[in-house]
């Protein structure tokens, strides 16, 4: 399994996928810059990490997706390879149309950083096909900017083909606004593209992959992908 | 040159998290007589260009491509002076 890890100027979370991918999932993982214009190699599964690229300057991930790396991404998605966004790489992802909808600023204004109960929806998708369907699981979010939206039709349209991976509840797995840090729409935490190969999440699941840090819950999404790729 | 005062707002139906604090603070300072609080951008950019229907052209190709998001935000633009 190759993995690659696109940095941006502002990107903090790249240290912790790489860490993940490469000391705890053991793959053969590399650092991607922003302004390389292809990938050095062909790579199974492209993670764009969470932080702050470009300052955030306009829109949360609106200047990174014009970053020259980003037509590679397009085509490694194209090419039915695997795309993992995280929190601002979900901002990213959804800026570069290579998702639906958009992430707005939390309902309530404020940074959230906290633990979050998610609940499986789609146990289906390369994402999350190591777990079961409704598996609860406990990651933690970080992010100003993880309100979900999308338009009536495009909702449908993800309900539809089951493009809703991951929502966010309570400890006992009820969909409830209270368990809902950010006001997305439907409590949405995750959603795949149609085809399934390009998944963005808000929560950090490459926070969460080891016991000593208080959940290795995360690691589910790593397995999944693993899984995936030895089975295709 | 020419330049373009550009508004970039969020689309009707879409939350707006920060109008509604604006318009919370306003009523607090009494100011009951506001009923709803938009909060957007405004963006001014000069450019370079053969006539004013050419910059229109690129101005729009630039807010539809990068300046706003089509999914939640709309936009319009004046060119003021020459």
């Amino acid at each position: 399994m190759k993995a690659g890890i696109i940095v941006f100027p502002g990107s903090n979370c790249d240290s912790d996928a790489m860490h993940v991918c490469q000391q705890v999932m053991g793959w053969d993982t590399d650092y991607i810059w922003h302004a390389e214009n292809q990938f050095a190699r062909k790579y199974d599964l492209i993670l764009i990490p969470g932080g702050f690229s470009y300052g955030d300057y306009l829109r949360s991930g609106a200047i990174a997706r014009f970053a020259n790396i980003m037509s590679a991404v397009a085509d490694h998605a194209k090419g039915g390879g695997y795309v993992l966004g995280i929190c601002n790489g979900f901002q990213i992802l959804t800026e570069a149309n290579l998702l639906p909808g958009a992430l707005l600023r939390n309902n309530h204004l404020q940074f959230r950083c906290e633990q979050v109960w998610l609940k499986v929806e789609n146990a289906d998708s390369p994402f999350t096909c190591a777990a079961q369907e409704g598996q609860l699981i406990q990651v933690p979010i970080a992010h100003m900017d993880g309100n979900y939206f999308a338009d009536k039709e495009t909702l449908e349209q993800l309900q539809e083909n089951n493009q809703i991976l991951l929502r966010y509840v309570d400890e006992t797995g009820l969909l409830t606004a209270a368990a809902n840090p950010n006001g997305a729409i439907h409590n949405i935490a995750g959603i795949c593209n149609e085809a399934g190969n390009v998944c963005g999440m808000m929560p950090h699941p490459e926070r969460a992959a080891e016991h000593i840090l208080g959940s290795a819950d995360g690691r589910i999404i790593f397995e999944s992908i693993l899984q995936h790729w030895g089975e295709r | 040159m020419f330049t373009a005062r550009i508004y970039v707002t969020l689309k009707e139906g879409v939350l707006d998290p920060q109008g509604g604090a604006v318009m919370n603070s306003l009523h607090t300072l009494g100011y009951q007589s506001v009923k709803d609080v938009r909060v957007g951008k405004y963006l001014v950019v000069s450019v370079q260009a053969s006539s004013q229907e050419q910059a229109e052209k690129q101005v729009n190709e630039m807010c539809a491509k990068l300046l706003a998001n089509p999914v939640i935000e709309d936009y319009k633009f004046e060119f003021v002076g020459e």
